[in-house]
């Protein structure tokens, strides 16, 4: 009965029927706005529920896509539409349609002003999203990829910080530049394949030389996304200037798309580009590491600080990615989740103090802990799990990251570790300035203690981190055969192509 | 003499019934009395002509043999374009409806000239001689020279009316030029036998500058830059009920007719042909994506708007192949919509009674306007081709075309540049949502605008929807287009 729903649909255009709704709403501006609030977080909190049926239902045995949906949208030139997960998708559809909740939930208080018109911007940000991971069908990918970009936009600008207009901007023109060379090598892969179906893509042998500029223009688009030194300046612009919860998806999920394509399209489709382009993606993460902490520690906005430890996490991603092993993936695999719930939290830890004393100037603050002790603990749970410490799902991710970087080489291990302890300087550092010392200001003295709404924002997130980091084979299992198969296709792709040369 | 049968008046029944209505017009304007209700009256008849012939058209969609001796053909190609012109000549008619008090635009002229001038595009479209081919092209434009002056008293639009009608005459003279020089060395004015007489022979020089001199006459009426100088200022300078048509249908129906010559009469040396086409399309992308970031009116910026978009029309026709013409039917048809919708929300730019169209005018619209704030958002978004709206599609499908032929750098210069194109577009969305005024524009949207824009956005919102059937017609239309040739 119900194997035969098209579950994956169901997930990815229920929170468009919630827009439906919020559009229909009438009355006086505080009822609007009350019932706004009400329709998204049932109608996202409705699709985490359903979304869970992919957990349970899933078949961590099987390395092919399930829940497979696949219907005639354009018969005549092979493009289809095809959904479909694996274990590398299913985790990121269920990081956000967890975290598009939470969001909604983060915003309750801090947004009072077009509250429709916010819940409506996110509601089509979670559909983008989930479509996105559970596209099977490159131009469909392409479609929500780029979809993104419109509430975002909106996000940034109409509920943003003082310069909002620039970092909408610039996150904008950036990301946009990116994904149209990418649209571009689409385009070429459609004309070489026949087909936009990325399953028949994966099967699909490119030539050695093509293989090249594709990989360069995949890069262009994802290497925006991650985002890799030098193509991260537009993130701490984003973040800063992005409504609390408009930063918790943007590090929690979207940060995550650029990983995920690197996974989907660049290692099994172009293998030996792959190989041939490892080192240069290995320079470039070591550098985002090493620099972009040292950035980091430099930092005196709160925000800004979290958004430059982003960039540095990510770098453990791709060198993850690039080292081909299994480790390596895995531990990206792992990263990236573990990085979308921890930064969320993290963005959200600013954001609670935010909207106390609207400033995110870390020395306005010192001495929290004395009046906000529960919110102490979370902080210090997140900040610790963001470092990676053993029994949180950060210390899971970099471990085996460095497991893979070891494999590939000794010195990508050596510089990657050196990141574990610049973060652990600039984040301990960041938790002895705001929480720690005396109360310098009277402000601070009178912050209210947090709020059961913010608690049960943290609950799930520190729930989960906590069972990630004690029994991480939970998710590791559920990835394994997918990412097994990527690399095996991979492997014999490239060989494949070599032998027909 | 040639004798007519009935095998040469039922293909072009459409545009035989709309000549005759115009007929019909002209007494009605003479005899109906004075003013704003006949004007009104004028313009009703108009409209429901266009709708008879829209029916009569997709009867005759396809199938056709060429009529008048080989002038005129009605296949499926014309068909599909017929429609769009026609639609996009229906909304501009739609949204004058409403414009009481307006008695420059209130006169039973206007319609009736519009109608003249929808029979010249649909003649364009099927025009497959060099002869019907002038022909049409001038009863396009003239009534299209006199509405631009409509306004008589106002300096600005007798200047974009005689502006236009210079330059067109200038673009229509070097077409004729061309033409001569064509058909010097063809030895015949039908395209079927000029691309007979071409087939296996060495070009002479004076046949190149013949075919290129055509080109540009065509490129001067589409506005592909170089040859774009007239398009700002005749946008700003007209009624904008007049932008709104010129923005849409002498467009399509211009490029249709290029389409034609160059599949067409010239189908067999594409090689020629190409790099003229690579040129204007790489000139129209820069020229429209940078000029209209210094724009401070909107009539101008979506006169540079244009300018962008036929340089990324033009890449797909620079392809070369049917899948290119496919590309460029699909774009038009995205374009048509997104300029409907557009403008009729441009067209309520009004404050105080007085047309406020510079940019800045539109700030804070998604306070005092919310629906038509949404709507000119999608559209913009639509504009600057972020999926999933129309724009994308169309951009897909013709840079999937340039890609095939090999044309790789054009299509990377047409997606950089669509991305510049994206800065100013959102600049309108900036003005719109991130920014508050004090001064906002008339209240009131007239039910006419209301169901263009709703139409529109309908269309663009859900262009992925009904893109199957799109792409079947299209490509029955290409495959007839090249046949023609």
């Amino acid at each position: 009965m119900i194997e035969n729903w098209p579950l994956l649909t169901i997930i990815t255009f229920l929170p468009m029927i919630g827009v439906l709704f919020l559009l229909m709403i009438r009355g006086d501006e505080a009822s609007v706005t009350r019932n706004a609030r009400h329709v998204a977080l049932w109608v996202s909190g409705f699709t985490f529920i359903i979304s869970l049926a992919l957990v349970f239902g899933f078949d961590s045995t099987s390395s092919g896509y399930q829940f497979e949906e696949n219907r005639a949208w354009l018969p005549a030139v092979g493009i289809s539409y095809h959904l479909g997960v694996d274990g590398i998708s299913m985790p990121f559809i269920l990081l956000s349609t967890l975290l598009s909740p939470l969001a909604i939930l983060a915003s309750w208080k801090a947004i009072t002003h077009r509250v429709r018109e916010y819940m409506i911007a996110f509601l089509v940000l979670e559909t983008m999203m989930i479509g996105m991971f559970a596209s099977l069908d490159m131009l469909m990918f392409y479609l929500f990829f780029e979809g993104v970009l419109i509430p975002m936009f909106l996000i940034i600008g109409v509920w943003g910080g003082g310069r909002r207009v620039y970092a909408a901007f610039k996150f904008f023109l950036y990301t946009l530049l990116g994904s149209v060379l990418m649209l571009v090598c689409m385009l070429a892969m459609y004309l070489d394949a026949g087909t936009t179906d990325i399953p028949a893509l994966t099967a699909h042998s490119f030539a050695a030389g093509v293989q090249t500029w594709l990989f360069i223009g995949f890069l262009a688009s994802f290497a925006v996304k991650v985002p890799m030194w030098p193509v991260h300046t537009w993130l701490p612009d984003a973040h800063v200037e992005a409504p609390t919860a408009g930063s918790m998806i943007l590090a929690g999920v979207l940060l995550k798309m650029g990983g995920y394509g690197f996974i989907r399209f660049s290692l099994p489709m172009f293998p030996l580009a792959s190989e041939m382009f490892a080192p240069l993606i290995f320079a470039l993460s070591i550098i985002a590491i090493v620099y972009t902490s040292l950035v980091a520690l430099a930092q005196s906005d709160m925000k800004k600080l979290i958004a430059y430890s982003s960039v540095a996490h990510m770098g453990f991603v791709t060198i993850g990615i690039f080292t081909l092993t299994e480790q390596g993936v895995a531990g990206a695999m792992f990263q990236m989740i573990s990085h979308g719930l921890v930064s969320a939290a993290l963005f959200f830890c600013v954001g609670v103090v935010y909207d106390r004393l609207h400033t995110r100037d870390i020395s306005a603050y010192g001495g929290v802990a004395a009046v906000m002790p529960r919110y102490a603990v979370f902080f210090m749970f997140m900040m610790l799990a963001s470092v990676g410490l053993p029994g949180t799902s950060g210390f899971v991710g970099e471990m085996l990251v460095l497991v893979g970087a070891w494999k590939a080489s000794s010195w990508v291990a050596f510089f990657t570790a050196t990141g574990l302890v610049l973060g652990a300087t600039y984040m301990l550092w960041l938790y002895r300035r705001v929480m720690f010392g005396t109360i310098e200001s009277a402000d601070v003295g009178a912050m209210e203690r947090i709020s059961r709404r913010e608690v049960l924002i943290f609950a799930p997130l520190t729930v989960l981190v906590l069972w990630f980091g004690i029994y991480p084979a939970s998710l590791l299992d559920v990835m394994a055969n997918s990412i097994l198969a990527v690399l095996d296709n991979a492997a014999s792709g490239g060989a494949m192509v070599i032998a027909g040369r | 003499m040639i004798d007519f049968s009935m095998a040469d008046i039922l293909p072009a029944l459409p545009e035989i019934f709309l000549s005759g209505m115009a007929l019909v017009l002209v007494l009605v304007a003479a005899f109906g009395g004075e003013g704003a209700q006949n004007a009104r009256r004028v313009t009703q008849i108009a409209m429901g002509s266009i709708v008879v012939a829209l029916i009569l058209v997709t009867g005759a969609y396809g199938g056709m043999t060429p009529a008048f001796g080989g002038m005129y053909s009605a296949d499926a190609f014309s068909g599909y374009m017929k429609v769009l012109v026609m639609l996009g000549t229906f909304a501009a008619l739609a949204m004058s409806l409403r414009t009481e008090g307006d008695s420059d635009i209130n006169k039973p002229e206007y319609s009736l000239l519009i109608l003249l001038a929808l029979v010249g595009m649909m003649l364009m479209i099927s025009a497959d001689n060099l002869m019907s081919l002038y022909m049409a092209i001038e009863l396009q434009s003239l009534p299209l020279y006199v509405v631009a002056a409509m306004r008589t008293n106002s300096l600005r639009s007798s200047e974009a009316g005689l502006k236009y009608f210079l330059l067109g005459a200038l673009s229509s003279g070097m077409l004729l030029y061309g033409a001569s020089l064509v058909y010097g060395f063809a030895g015949s004015t039908d395209f079927g036998q000029i691309s007979a007489a071409l087939a296996g022979r060495d070009l002479p020089p004076v046949f190149i500058i013949g075919m290129v001199f055509m080109v540009s006459g065509l490129a001067f009426k589409i506005s592909a830059a170089p040859f774009h100088m007239w398009t700002p200022d005749v946008y700003e300078g007209s009624p904008t009920l007049v932008t709104a048509l010129f923005a849409i249908a002498p467009k399509v129906a211009a490029i249709s007719l290029m389409m034609r010559l160059t599949y067409g009469a010239f189908g067999g040396i594409a090689d020629q042909w190409q790099q003229v086409l690579i040129a204007l399309s790489v000139a129209s992308m820069v020229i429209g994506a940078l000029g209209a970031i210094m724009q401070t009116d909107i009539k101008r910026m979506m006169a540079y708007s244009s300018i962008a978009h036929m340089g990324y029309a033009l890449a797909g026709l620079a392809a070369g192949s049917p899948d290119g013409a496919m590309g460029v039917m699909i774009y038009m048809t995205g374009y048509v919509f997104m300029g409907a919708g557009s403008f009729s929300i441009i067209l309520l730019m009004r404050r105080d009674k007085a047309e406020a169209t510079r940019i800045v005018d539109l700030k804070g619209l998604s306070r005092t306007h919310p629906m038509l704030a949404l709507g000119l958002l999608v559209m913009m978004f639509s504009m600057a081709g972020i999926p999933p709206l129309a724009g994308f599609f169309g951009k897909w499908y013709v840079f999937l075309a340039a890609v095939q032929a090999g044309l790789v750098p054009l299509a990377v210069i047409g997606v950089v540049m669509s991305v510049v194109g994206a800065f100013y577009y959102l600049r309108i969305i900036r003005l719109m949502y991130f920014e508050d005024t004090d001064t906002p524009l008339d209240p009131g949207v007239p039910a006419t605008n209301r169901v263009v824009l709703g139409v529109s956005l309908v269309v663009v919102l859900l262009f992925f929807v009904g893109l199957g059937s799109l792409l079947e017609a299209a490509d029955s239309a290409a495959m007839a287009l090249v046949a023609s040739g």
